[in-house]
């Protein structure tokens, strides 16, 4: 029986189509005078985040809260030192609440797993990004804006621009893009590429502007400041001047091509606010959608008597 | 104290014998014995070798109770077959003094399963900064021989090379666990394709390997004696090689869950498997098979690693390090080595008994199973075949990578100078 | 997985028994057209919404029999009730189909809920709740192509092509040219109920 979504691939293609026609029937409702449906009325829904992501954990309140169900919101913030027994008596608290689904967030890849796997509760899991592992409704999101705007994706380029080896949106976009048919090229300078890439079956590259003018989607990824203390590049400036998107950059590209970005966005470090701001720019669309693939998730989780979509229980990847 | 007489043994894999122990001698040996008033033990279909010598136990005792203790450390040792096990330093307070070492000591000698030798930390507080005192260690009752801050790199290379320089003044050696401290920072797994799949920050292999080599060439160039704790990749046993093939002091050792499980386990996330080193590849695991079969890793040394349930049932990123192996050494040895043809049973004696007894100098170890020699003897069953069962354990703690796993092969008895520890499969 | 939709067609069986063939579906739907139209007196502030799967595209048809009759369009839209159904945590979870309501929306209008078979009664309740979030229009008639009985719930509909008195051990399928390649009603004896029927 299925019951969680811990990682992109987990989801056969036809699971990831379902997931996106879902969502396009939901996003409508963002149109109706009531936004809200009864498909998950007398469900609970937790969202437990041990760190902070105001905007994941809004996007996931309101897609619980239009499908009627009722959510709690359990911030369990603790440093990546303190021991992990408290995930485990979460669980068993939430266990013992009711909850039908735990919505986590957590600092350490794999928990999501761990809650799913370790036998303390019988909820179904969502990963909402764990550690620098996976955040496959992210992926879900993006591939659900790219469908919209360029319809199926069978065979389209999609550059994945900057911090792979930190981005957890990277991974699951990786998967997801490849199950549905896309061809993925991941840019970024050699340090920020994770050891192994090739077996990723994906495309990779140093070079931003060889890549550019083939890409249908451009996706820039968040870089943190602090990655230079570790030498990862050197400087901002010259991160930005051989990484970052910006007008110049963006004139070579296809008229149709999009650019995306998971936010929070560092404008002038791998995005320049003109490009942010432009019209080839999809990033506050990205935020809609996001709501609405929220919704598809917990509606195919949820809303039946079994699970539509999403991870065998007992299954570790 | 009563005799012992072992009927029917496989000496070393060799043709059937009788086996007489007495006054905690090997008194006899020959077919057909008999001797008055001594407790027979069958031996049909049983190998006998000699107590297992372990260069690398952590007994917890003192600090973290809560995992192991001496007592149940030891019991789990005997239930391994060993004779004789060292005690890492890495306890609470660190056994860096000659007084932390000879309490350790003497706990072994009160506990009674095995004997306990304990390793000295080469630096204060295994904080890598000043040398701890070594030769007031090695003078103290504890005649403590082999220093090591394992759990932690002497990664100071003058710092390694003074420890090196210094303990040749008495016949010491250096224990070196090898990790390159930069290079992993907040180290998760094997560096490879699965660490950045599963978004584990990466241990490479390079971390290893750059340590051991530059500790190789300082052994070399002091000539001292140097040990490579817990090798783990198919580069350090190269290093490994040319050190040796330089007729260099260098010896190493391979822990069992190396020689078995690959980082394919960390997929899991189930901290039961995080261990340091990390599981490697399939490629490395077959290279540490042929480093030890070749004698180029010398000793099998298990790296007991106990660890309270609370520490491993979390997240993979907050869990301990460490897994352990006391009582399912021999059986993986077995599995990994024997019956893949790749080591006889005087081998596994060889590199589980003698080497180790002879790098940690301990004089009443290790000894061929000769008459006159001590009656420190394993009586073990190959044919035997179990699953796993973490709760049938001697140690205190529960985190045994090999739960539900069939291995091969139980220590039927083991014998301390001629006194049983364990007899019939059970603590005595 | 759960049924991909409701658009396969029924396997017939050998027991299938037509009732109803291409003809009959025609007139029937061409009555329903003239009978809405002069229940409503004309066009005015008529819409159809067709109950997916099979119910969207006999509201089409009807609303192509009454454009040809008063020579004007009228809004045509379709409802899909699945997170309204009363037995949705019965079955694994269905995929949703299509919600589009036609613009000018359902406020102050007259509705007319189209579906193929008219069974127990609960999809149309559950119809009946979904409009509820969409808007409040002035009247909601329903029309179906079958009536078979057997209700469970206090529904009838206003406009019938067919009353078909049934057995509730046999199944009733509709059979359209848009997903089967034919227009017919079929019934079928006791094999079990397939398809939509099953959802009654």
């Amino acid at each position: 029986m299925k019951r969680h979504l811990l990682s992109a691939g987990d989801l056969t293609r036809d699971d990831a189509e379902l997931l996106l026609r879902t969502a396009e029937e939901l996003r409508s409702l963002a149109d109706r005078p009531i936004k809200k449906l009864p498909a998950l009325r007398g469900r609970t829904v937790v969202n437990l985040f041990f760190e902070d992501s105001t905007r994941t954990r809004i996007s996931f309140e309101a897609a619980a809260k239009r499908l009627s169900a009722d959510v709690i919101n359990f911030s369990a913030k603790g440093s990546s030192l303190s021991k992990g027994e408290s995930l485990k008596d979460t669980s068993l608290t939430l266990e013992a609440m009711g909850a039908d689904a735990v919505v986590v967030r957590h600092w350490a890849s794999g928990a999501p797993h761990l809650l799913a796997n370790a036998g303390w509760s019988k909820s179904s899991v969502v990963n909402a990004g764990d550690g620098t592992h996976e955040h496959p409704t992210q992926a879900l999101l993006d591939a659900f804006t790219m469908w919209r705007h360029l319809g199926n994706l069978d065979g389209r380029r999609v550059a994945i621009v900057g911090d792979v080896l930190h981005s957890r949106v990277a991974r699951s976009n990786a998967l997801l893009l490849k199950t549905l048919g896309a061809e993925v090229t991941l840019v970024a300078p050699p340090t920020l590429l994770p050891v192994g890439v090739e077996g990723w079956d994906v495309e990779t590259s140093y070079d931003l502007d060889a890549v550019l003018p083939k890409a249908d989607v451009v996706m820039m990824l968040r870089v943190q400041r602090e990655r230079m203390n570790a030498a990862f590049f050197p400087t901002v400036r010259e991160y930005s001047r051989r990484y970052g998107l910006d007008g110049r950059r963006m004139a070579n590209l296809q008229d149709h091509t999009i650019v995306m970005h998971p936010g929070p966005m560092i404008r002038g470090m791998e995005i320049t606010a003109d490009v942010a701001d432009s019209n080839r720019s999809v990033i506050v669309e990205q935020v809609t959608n996001g709501v609405a693939v929220r919704m598809a998730v917990l509606y195919l989780l949820l809303g039946g008597s079994e699970p539509a979509v999403g991870a065998t229980e007992g299954t570790n990847l | 104290m009563s005799d012992f007489l072992i009927k029917g043994a496989s000496l070393l894999g060799a043709e059937p014998v009788d086996l007489l122990l007495s006054d905690g001698t090997v008194a006899e040996i020959g077919s057909g014995l008999s001797a008055a008033g001594a407790e027979i033990v069958d031996a049909d279909g049983l190998v006998a070798l000699p107590g297992l010598v372990d260069l690398h136990t952590h007994l917890r005792e003192p600090g973290r109770e809560d995992a192991e203790t001496v007592e149940t450390g030891t019991q789990a040792a005997a239930m391994g077959g060993f004779t004789a096990v060292h005690a890492m330093a890495n306890t609470d307070p660190v056994a860096d003094t000659a007084g932390v070492v000879e309490q350790v000591w003497r706990l072994g000698r009160e506990a009674g399963h095995c004997d306990v030798q304990p390793v000295g930390a080469v630096t204060v507080g295994l904080a890598g900064e000043r040398l701890a005192e070594l030769g007031a260690m090695a003078d103290s009752a504890a005649k403590v021989r082999v220093f090591s801050d394992d759990g932690k790199c002497v990664s100071d290379a003058v710092l390694m090379r003074r420890a090196l320089e210094y303990v040749k003044a008495f016949d010491g050696v250096v224990a070196q666990h090898a990790q390159e401290p930069r290079l992993t920072e907040d180290a998760q797994m094997n560096e490879g394709e699965l660490s950045g799949r599963l978004g584990l920050r990466g241990w490479p292999a390079v971390a290893e390997e750059a340590i051991i080599a530059r500790d190789c060439l300082l052994a070399a160039h002091v000539g001292s004696r140097l040990h490579v704790c817990h090798v783990s990749t198919a580069g350090s046993v190269e290093i490994v090689r040319w050190a040796k093939s330089k007729g260099w002091n260098v010896t190493a050792e391979a822990c069992p869950h190396h020689l078995l499980l690959t980082d394919e386990l960390a997929a899991t996330y189930d901290p039961i498997y995080k261990v340091n080193p990390p599981l490697r590849s399939a490629t490395d695991v077959e290279a540490l098979r042929e480093g030890l079969a070749d004698g180029t890793i010398d000793v099998v040394a298990t790296d007991h690693a106990p660890h309270p349930h609370e520490d491993k049932d979390c997240e993979w990123q907050a869990a301990a390090f460490g897994m352990l192996g006391l009582e399912t050494a021999l059986s993986v040895v077995q599995q990994t080595m024997v019956d893949t043809g790749l080591l006889t049973w005087r081998g596994v004696a060889e590199r589980m008994s003698a080497t180790p007894a002879r790098i940690g100098r301990l004089s009443g170890h290790g000894r061929p199973l000769e008459v006159g020699e001590p009656a420190n003897v394993v009586l073990y069953d190959p044919a035997f075949s179990k699953v796993v069962d973490a709760t049938e354990l001697a140690s205190l703690s529960r985190n045994t990578p090999y739960v539900g796993r069939e291995l091969p092969g139980r220590v039927v008895a083991t014998f301390l100078r001629g006194t049983p520890t364990v007899l019939d499969g059970k603590l005595q | 997985m759960p049924a991909q939709s409701a658009a396969e067609p029924g396997t017939p069986t050998g027991s299938d028994r037509a009732v109803m063939d291409d003809r009959d579906v025609s007139r029937a739907l061409t009555r329903i057209a003239h009978e809405i139209l002069e229940r409503n007196k004309g066009l005015r502030d008529l819409v159809l919404l067709g109950i997916p799967t099979r119910g969207v595209p006999l509201a089409r048809r009807i609303a192509d029999r009454i454009a040809a009759v008063e020579g004007a369009e009228v809004p045509v839209g379709s409802l899909d009730v699945t997170m309204y159904r009363d037995d949705l945590r019965l079955r694994p979870a269905r995929p949703l189909l299509p919600t589009e309501i036609p613009h000018g929306g359902i406020d102050g209008k007259v509705v007319v809920l189209v579906d193929d078979v008219l069974f127990s009664g609960r999809t149309i309740r559950a119809a009946l709740d979904a409009m509820n979030d969409v808007g409040r229009p002035e009247a909601v008639r329903l029309a179906v192509l079958v009536d078979r009985g057997h209700r469970e719930l206090p529904i009838r509909a206003d406009f019938v092509g067919k009353n078909l008195p049934t057995s509730l051990v046999e199944s009733v399928r509709v059979h359209l040219d848009e997903f089967d390649d034919e227009d017919a009603v079929l019934i079928a004896g006791t094999s079990a109920p397939t398809g939509e029927e099953q959802t009654r």
